[in-house]
């Protein structure tokens, strides 16, 4: 068949539109939560029946910002979570890859049983083991700089180190990593490289894709944690994001604030995927992992 | 520079013994080959030497030193393998430089074996460029410049032409036996490329199933074969073999003959054959003759004939219907159905066991 360019074009056209719409669908809601945080709640609650509710339209203000500001310590909690978030993030990077780089490259007894009894906890729910967790953390000991503490309650420890390894990420490294040419960790060896400067020098170096899909994964997780903050922590100098959502959920709703309070800590999330999209879009091609 | 002495060498995995017990003796300073079809167990063979196979039984010394237990990086081994294994991550400065890095070397003496590699494999001009943007040939090159800057004891290639087309295999070729002369140094090259094999050689080491089938000068494996399956592995297009009888027996010689072949005396060889017995007679094509009606050893039907120029293959069916392939060194016009008779140098011929296609020296 001959090319037809008028013929292309309108196929291309006609692709471009349902992509739009498509995008336009998932992009709704978030431009009505940003549109809304400028809004006072009678006019957001008015516009919700009607298209204006996706306009910057009406009485426009940053009085619902100044107003989550003041009900709840914004600034501390989006800290926290990026704290706990970030520090989760890295160490689980680190610890996962390199205790897939040992079931995956190293030969070892039982292995292989390991291997599948870790793939195996991924269909445990958390909520099925939060309450033994949280017995068992709030007998742990902990050396600080002040000397030996039992429980972990009210800490960022607490928030952290039983997420850092998980089967999902420690899986995708796997996966990854045994895709990677044998020879090149062959030849590293042979090369005078020990494990340890084969992981860093070679395997680490190659592993870009699969760091910034099980980066993404595990920043959406460790941000939107709820339920465990909310039972490991009391105090409020500790609380994430999503359980500090409760303050604006009290006798008034006030939907205005809590658009406002959700448009700032969605902040950081945009930042962070914009940083790793192509890396991200990148390995959902090479590892076949849906975000 | 070191001897590499493999004794008793086995290896298993699980229940399955790939490596049936190996002795091989290899000298400071020479090139052998290990040869052999697929699944013969030659690159277990070198990955084992190289310390990437455990070994599950025998001793294997380099340099006089028990090397079992021993880490690769700990045995002064450095290996080219078939898909170059050049670090994607790393300039080809960085990727030949990789060994001396990891040992700590000061920049001064990276800079200096990385520039005398450079010099020996004529790629001073790539150093700054990704493996990405070098072509195979040019990749292969990197990845001997990264083995030769350490300087090993023993060098270990395996199969690192098999990636490459034929022209450039040629140049590489030449190249590995250049590089030889100049650095001297024992090298085991594992292929199954028997054009290779004989062309590099000091020794040649042919395996199957496991096992060692001879090991010898290329061209003593090529005259004198131990047994069958070296005589139908090198040379090609592979030796003809015959079912013959054993008609008579003499001290040092047999008459053999079928339906097809004219009695005729063939040397034994010292191996053993029973009168009225069955034998395998090979006849190489090359020494295969077309001769006038009525003199011929041999009386097939020409099925197929391939014309190359410098040599014509015909393709033979004989009187008990089995197949024969005989090479002339001339360029000759054949046509399916011709008679044809042909004739060879007795001499040359070699008679094997019914069943020995599995007996070694």
């Amino acid at each position: 068949m001959a090319f037809d360019p008028d013929n292309y074009g309108l196929r291309l056209f006609v692709r471009y539109l349902v992509l739009c719409l498509i995008a336009l669908i998932f992009v709704f809601p978030l431009v009505f939560m940003i549109n809304s945080s400028f809004k006072p709640d009678s006019q957001l609650l008015a516009d919700t029946s009607s298209l204006r509710a996706f306009l910057p339209v009406g009485d426009i203000s940053l009085n619902n910002y100044f107003g989550a500001f003041r009900r709840a310590p914004v600034g501390l909690f989006v800290l926290n979570s990026v704290l706990v978030t970030g520090v989760t993030v890295l160490l689980s990077l680190l610890i996962c890859s390199l205790a897939a780089f040992s079931f995956a490259f190293l030969r070892w007894k039982g292995r292989d049983v390991l291997l599948s009894i870790v793939i195996a906890t991924l269909i445990i729910p958390f909520e099925t083991i939060a309450i033994p967790l949280l017995l068992l953390v709030s007998k742990l000991p902990w050396i600080g700089l002040d000397g030996l503490h039992w429980g972990w309650l009210n800490t960022y420890r607490v928030q952290i180190i039983p997420w850092i390894a998980d089967g999902l990420t420690i899986f995708l490294f796997v996966q990854y990593f045994k895709g990677l040419p044998g020879e090149l960790i062959e030849a590293g060896r042979v090369e005078g490289a020990n494990w340890w400067q084969v992981y860093y020098r070679v395997v680490m170096p190659l592993s870009g894709p699969v760091l910034a899909t099980a980066a993404i994964l595990k920043f959406l997780v460790m941000y939107n944690q709820y339920l465990w903050p909310l039972i490991v922590v009391q105090q409020e100098g500790y609380r994430p994001v999503m359980v500090g959502l409760g303050y604006f959920f009290q006798l008034n709703v006030a939907w205005g604030e809590v658009m406002a309070y959700l448009t700032l800590i969605t902040v950081p999330v945009l930042v962070f995927y914009l940083l790793l999209q192509r890396a991200f879009i990148a390995s959902i091609a090479s590892t076949g992992v849906k975000g | 520079m070191a001897e590499v002495s493999l004794k008793g060498v086995k290896k298993s995995f699980g229940r399955v013994e790939i490596i049936k017990g190996v002795d091989i003796h290899i000298n400071d300073g020479e090139f052998v080959v290990f040869v052999g079809p697929s699944g013969c167990g030659k690159s277990t063979l070198l990955r084992m030497i190289a310390g990437l196979e455990d070994i599950t039984e025998g001793t294997l010394e380099i340099g006089g030193r028990v090397v079992n237990p021993l880490q690769p990086k700990q045995r002064g081994v450095a290996m080219v393998f078939q898909s170059y294994a050049i670090f994607p991550h790393m300039t080809v400065r960085e990727n030949i430089a990789f060994g001396l890095t990891i040992a700590g070397a000061s920049r001064q003496e990276k800079q200096q074996k990385v520039a005398e590699a450079a010099r020996i494999l004529q790629m001073e001009h790539l150093l700054d460029r990704r493996p990405s943007q070098l072509s195979g040939g040019q990749r292969q090159r990197v990845a001997i410049g990264r083995a030769i800057t350490r300087k090993p004891a023993v060098f270990l290639f395996d199969e690192p032409l098999s990636n490459l087309d034929a022209a450039l295999r040629m140049d590489m070729r030449m190249e590995i036996g250049r590089l030889r002369r100049q650095l001297g140094t024992t090298m085991i090259y594992v292929t199954h490329d028997q054009v290779e094999a004989m062309t590099l050689a000091d020794r040649i080491v042919v395996l199957k199933d496991g096992q060692v089938m001879q090991i010898g000068a290329p061209m003593e494996l090529y005259h004198e074969p131990a047994n069958r399956f070296v005589a139908g592995f090198l040379g090609a297009p592979s030796m003809n073999f015959l079912n013959v009888d054993v008609l008579a027996l003499d001290g040092e010689a047999a008459m053999v003959g079928n339906q097809s072949l004219e009695p005729i005396r063939v040397a034994t060889r010292r191996r053993a054959f029973r009168k009225d017995g069955k034998a395998i007679l090979g006849v190489r094509p090359q020494h295969l003759r077309p001769v006038q009606s009525g003199k011929g050893l041999l009386h097939g039907i020409v099925a197929h004939a391939e014309r190359l120029g410098s040599e014509t293959v015909v393709d033979l069916t004989l009187r008990d219907n089995s197949e024969l392939i005989a090479a002339f060194n001339e360029d000759k016009v054949f046509e399916p159905g011709d008679a044809l008779e042909l004739t060879f140098d007795t001499a040359l011929a070699h008679l094997f066991p019914d069943e020995g296609e599995l007996q070694t020296h």
